[in-house]
């Protein structure tokens, strides 16, 4: 029995949740029975003998759990095999560091959503997990539900990694898209953008690269190039004027906010994007091209958040650290 | 091919059809051209009107060209050739006309093995940021480099923001 505990309980843990219980039967044939023996969100918990979907109704109906317990307790004390943590992301890390560590201290294996953790201590967290002989495993950082730190440190192990070239911030790419078919100025999207759920009521974390900037350094690190947030040169993508579409159009290119890494470069700004180039794409969508010595180019492209995708995303790596040598 | 960028500098009377003459050849030996500047401040002791002809053209019928234009009564003050092996585009958005956009061309031609070939420039508003884009031409990968490397340091110090090409694996 594969005991786990969540410890942040707001779009993606709950997300998470409703997934085990929707693929119970799935899952459990591919890793064998498991059951959630423990959640907490900020500010509440529940553990012991309870069901998922009882947990999962009280944190809608009335916003918290049972019980007053911390959430760092849980982590702390509650008995478990595997801890989601699926709390919100903090520049700089945030107590997601704290829980990481202290599972991993306890010989528990960990996956997180959450980039301020991964961002602020990534070798730390590696050599922890892996002197305590238990995996520390973050795809949902990156990119929602397209594959990429598997396929990195999975199936392009033994490649050479030249670059990873990436669209990583969909709201970026929204914004940016429709300026290029609706030729209007940036605020006026932006505007669009906010209605319809895709940015933020402060656009900041998104239009000026920071949150593309944290993934990319994520992905930096797993490639092995050493990289902190500050190494980033970041330009975002509020100076950006419709004319740009219109000239750029005319020699065959695009705009689109683009990360990139390489031995020599960890960048964040908007490039130009020859028209038929698959990261041209349009929306919401992320992407991703890793150049490799063996492999030549690698491209992957997918849906970069929502709730299930994300949700998803932590169900591959649930799958990869207890049947990933199937 | 190996196309190469040729400036031609050439002495006119100053009478409608002369620029014709230089033109036709180049155009009918497949040239391209890129620019035309009249230098009508430098005109000679004979009245001649010096003109700069910028086209770019396969290599191989550079020589082919200059007989035939000197066969034509063309006179030839100057001519320079750089091969260009190596093109990319860039795009700069910013006050580029208040901030001297020949200045910030002139950024990358200072050795002459590299040249802005072609550009075309937006600016919706006099007040507000203008767009262009640049085709920047280089005898070779290594000067192109040099040439956006220039570029980049003139458009920090000028505060316009510069959109390099994501496909060109040198950048």
């Amino acid at each position: 029995m594969i005991k786990i505990a969540i410890v942040g309980f707001g779009t993606v843990g709950q997300g998470f949740a409703e997934l085990l219980i929707r693929k119970k039967d799935e899952i459990e044939r591919a890793v064998g029975k498991f059951r959630v023996t423990a959640i907490a969100d900020s500010k509440s918990s529940i553990s012991g003998d309870f069901r998922l979907d009882d947990a999962l109704k009280m944190k809608r109906e009335t916003g918290r759990l049972r019980d007053d317990v911390s959430a760092m307790e849980i982590v702390r004390e509650a008995e478990y095999d595997i801890l989601i943590e699926a709390s919100v992301t903090k520049v700089g890390g945030g107590d997601g560091v704290e829980y990481i560590r202290e599972a991993l201290r306890r010989g528990k294996h960990v996956i997180t959503s959450n980039k301020g953790p991964v961002v602020a201590d990534f070798d730390g967290l590696m050599k922890l997990a892996e002197r305590n002989g238990v995996k520390l495993m973050y795809e949902a950082t990156v990119g929602g539900a397209m594959p990429v730190i598997k396929l990195a440190r999975k199936y392009l192990a033994l490649c050479q990694i030249e670059s990873v070239k990436g669209i990583l911030n969909g709201t970026c790419n929204y914004i940016l898209s429709r300026m290029e078919e609706e030729k209007l100025p940036y605020e006026q999207i932006l505007k669009e953008a906010q209605e319809l759920g895709y940015a933020e009521a402060d656009p900041t974390y998104d239009v000026e690269g920071i949150d593309a900037a944290l993934k990319l350094v994520i992905i930096a690190n797993t490639i092995g190039v050493k990289a902190r947030y500050e190494d980033v040169e970041v330009t975002g993508i509020t100076q950006i004027t419709p004319e740009a579409f219109e000239v750029a159009a005319g020699k065959g290119y695009t705009i689109r906010l683009i990360a990139e890494v390489s031995r020599e470069k960890l960048k964040v700004s908007p490039r130009l994007v020859p028209l038929h180039h698959p990261l041209s794409i349009k929306g919401t969508m992320n992407a991703a091209m890793f150049k490799t010595d063996t492999a030549g180019n690698i491209f992957v492209a997918g849906r970069g958040a929502g709730k299930e995708e994300t949700a998803s995303a932590i169900l591959s790596d649930f799958y990869e650290i207890y049947a990933g040598s199937r | 091919m190996s196309e190469v960028l040729i400036t031609l500098i050439v002495e006119l009377e100053d009478k409608p059809g002369q620029l014709l003459k230089v033109l036709q050849p180049i155009s009918a030996m497949g040239g391209n051209i890129v620019g035309i500047v009249h230098q009508r401040g430098k005109k000679t002791p004979l009245n001649r009107l010096p003109v700069e002809i910028s086209f770019k053209i396969d290599g191989r019928k550079v020589d082919r060209l200059i007989k035939e234009l000197k066969s034509l009564g063309i006179v030839i003050r100057n001519f320079n050739e750089v091969r260009l092996t190596a093109t990319t585009s860039v795009l700069l958005i910013g006050h580029l006309i208040h901030t001297d956009i020949s200045d910030t061309i002139n950024s990358i031609e200072t050795d002459g093995e590299a040249e802005c070939v072609e550009m075309h420039v937006r600016m919706p508003e006099v007040s507000g940021p203008s767009t262009a884009i640049l085709t920047i031409s280089a005898s070779g990968e290594d000067k192109l480099k040099e040439a956006l490397e220039k570029l980049r340091e003139v458009c920090m110090r000028k505060e316009i923001i510069i959109i390099e090409p994501v496909n060109e694996e040198l950048l």
